[in-house]
């Protein structure tokens, strides 16, 4: 089923002359109305008249993740607070979190973006969907939600979290979708089995799964374990939340909706465009946003994109598994984590010394975040009372700062290598791509 | 009487009380006792040793994080009720055992006790005609 016909299976020349338009009124929106973007134009000589056509997006510049913190926290909004009716924010490196205002219209487009994703999965107004990504700052809860409502369908607003109630209104209320992060689904299906309720009478059939990187080994567990289909849900705070993209029931890529995001390919050294299909960073300009428009915003992934149309009929665009990051940004159960902000909570306490390493894998579905600490030979005590105190005391630092709470290994002295060049702070043992 | 006990952090892997042994042993210095304080992770291991600045120069050269904490050591009679009769007067001085350990030859014992106040806990102790252990007599042993 498809949501809305003209723009997911436009003509490929049509969609690149919408477009078109659409960049022309946001450079000038956003000349004209966010002193950053003026200035970033300036700087380069460029003025709204230069963009006269979609191709014309390469002279302009690119926005990055740190912009957002430089402008903190309403430095980047293009319209007047009065007309933001809504903030959303995710973590940052410094505590500082990076915040979104949107307008009523944005809200609007990102609904519609997201009832394209749910039609896509087969999900209509007769339905009920499960919504189990956190209600809050997070885009996620509240981003299903109003994709929900946009199509009459019934949300059933969970947030994440009481495994057991989750279990039991999904049954009750038969819920037919499910939304959340694919690893928390992998816990609730493990808890459904060992629930000893049976299967068939859950009514479940499709799950929106988005927020953190997944496999298709996870896809095929999580549609066996729950007789569903499982589709990717992509987003970013930054350009919107989830709802970006979606997959159709092909499952072959993530569909883009372009016409509200459009999608570049960049080296991400030389900032080029790269040939169509190679992989390389993924970089969206919101075409339509009006509180805060992103112009050319890196988003560090990795991936490629795919423009043939789809089995499905869709012509929008499609993405391909995203194959990591072009930073060391982690994703841990679906939180943002920057190996910096751990260093920085090492760095404040006098009792460790600034070597760490930070170990994570997947047991039992589950994310693990191990940090390697060494403590500073004078702070090493006789007590064990005092060893576990300053094991509490970093964890909860670290907590407080990135959201999740950590495994703290204090280790021995010197134990952690030493690096010549670039220190080694991170390793992933999850087998993702 | 105050006797110097070497603290020793050891990460729970495989090996790593066999390298403190092997070090100490090399190096001439015998260990008299010993006791190993674990979580999940890591271990504090507490050790009695002949020669304590030599074994602390050879640890700490070999990069372990060792610190020093005094003790007293009780020496008593290995026979029911002596240390019952020991602990009785720590307890009633108000004194707090942090950790103790103890070794047993024939028919004489040795208790190795850490309380949070070192000075009143030996007063208290020899006060009451009870026996505590030299440090150079224990490092013989």
């Amino acid at each position: 089923m498809i949501w809305n016909e003209t723009m997911e299976c436009m003509d490929r020349e049509e969609m690149r002359k919408l477009q078109s338009i659409r960049l022309k009124r946001v450079v000038e929106h956003v000349y004209h109305n966010s002193p950053f973007y003026r200035k970033k134009m300036q700087e380069m000589g460029l003025v709204p008249e230069d963009i006269q056509s979609i191709d014309d997006i390469v002279k302009l510049p690119f926005t990055v993740k740190q912009d957002l913190r430089d402008n903190y926290p309403f430095g980047l909004m293009a319209v007047p607070m009065s007309e933001i009716v809504r903030l959303h924010a995710s973590s940052g490196t410094t505590g500082k979190p990076i915040v979104v205002g949107y307008t009523r219209r944005d809200l609007g487009i990102w609904a519609e973006c997201v009832s394209r994703v749910l039609t896509a999965g087969g999900i209509t107004r007769n339905d009920s969907v499960q919504v189990s990504y956190g209600y809050g700052l997070f885009t996620g809860g509240l981003g299903l939600h109003d994709g929900v409502q946009n199509i009459g369908g019934t949300v059933i607003p969970m947030s994440s979290g009481n495994t057991q109630k989750q279990i039991q209104l999904m049954h009750d209320f038969g819920a037919k979708a499910l939304a959340c992060t694919p690893s928390y689904a992998l816990y609730l299906a493990e808890t459904i089995h060992n629930s000893g309720i049976p299967l068939e009478e859950f009514q479940l059939r499709a799950g929106f799964f988005g927020a953190e990187p997944w496999t298709e080994n996870m896809r095929k567990e999580l549609q066996e374990k729950m007789h569903i289909k499982a589709y990717d849900i992509y987003g970013l705070t930054e350009i919107s939340g989830p709802g970006v993209g979606g997959e159709c029931e092909c499952q072959n890529g993530t569909h883009l909706w372009e016409d509200h995001f459009f999608p570049e390919i960049v080296d991400p050294k030389t900032l080029q465009p790269v040939a169509p299909g190679e992989t390389g960073e993924l970089v969206f300009t919101t075409l339509t946003k009006e509180g805060m428009p992103m112009i050319r915003y890196r988003t560090r992934d990795l991936t490629h994109l795919i423009y043939e149309k789809c089995a499905c009929g869709r012509t929008a665009v499609r993405m391909g598994r995203i194959m990591g990051r072009s930073d060391d940004m982690l994703i841990i159960r679906g939180v943002n984590v920057f190996p910096s902000q751990v260093e920085s909570v090492i760095l404040e306490l006098p009792e460790f010394e600034a070597h760490y390493l930070i170990i994570v894998d997947r047991v039992n579905n589950t994310d693990t975040f191990q940090i390697q600490v060494e403590v500073r030979p004078e702070y090493y005590t006789d007590e064990m009372n005092k060893m576990l105190a300053l094991k509490k005391k970093i964890a909860s630092r670290i907590q407080s700062v990135i959201g999740l709470q950590p495994d703290i290994r204090i280790v021995e002295p010197r134990s952690i290598e030493r690096s010549m060049g670039k220190a080694k702070h991170v390793i992933d043992n999850r087998k993702l791509v | 009487m105050l006797i110097k006990q070497l603290s020793i952090f050891l990460e729970n892997k495989k090996g790593r009380f066999t390298e403190v042994a092997k070090l100490l042993g090399e190096a001439g210095v015998n260990m008299s006792a010993f006791t190993v304080s674990e979580n999940s992770d890591f271990g504090i291991l507490r050790l009695i040793v002949s020669d304590p600045d030599k074994a602390i120069a050879v640890l700490r050269e070999h990069l372990y994080a060792v610190s020093i904490a005094e003790v007293i050591c009780l020496h008593c009679p290995n026979r029911p009720g002596a240390l019952a009769k020991a602990m009785e007067i720590i307890t009633e001085a108000g004194i707090f055992v942090e950790y103790m350990y103890a070794f047993s030859e024939g028919d004489v014992a040795n208790v190795i006790i850490r309380p949070d106040n070192l000075a009143r806990c030996a007063e208290v102790l020899t006060a009451n005609k009870l026996e505590l252990l030299a440090a150079s007599d224990l490092y013989k042993l």
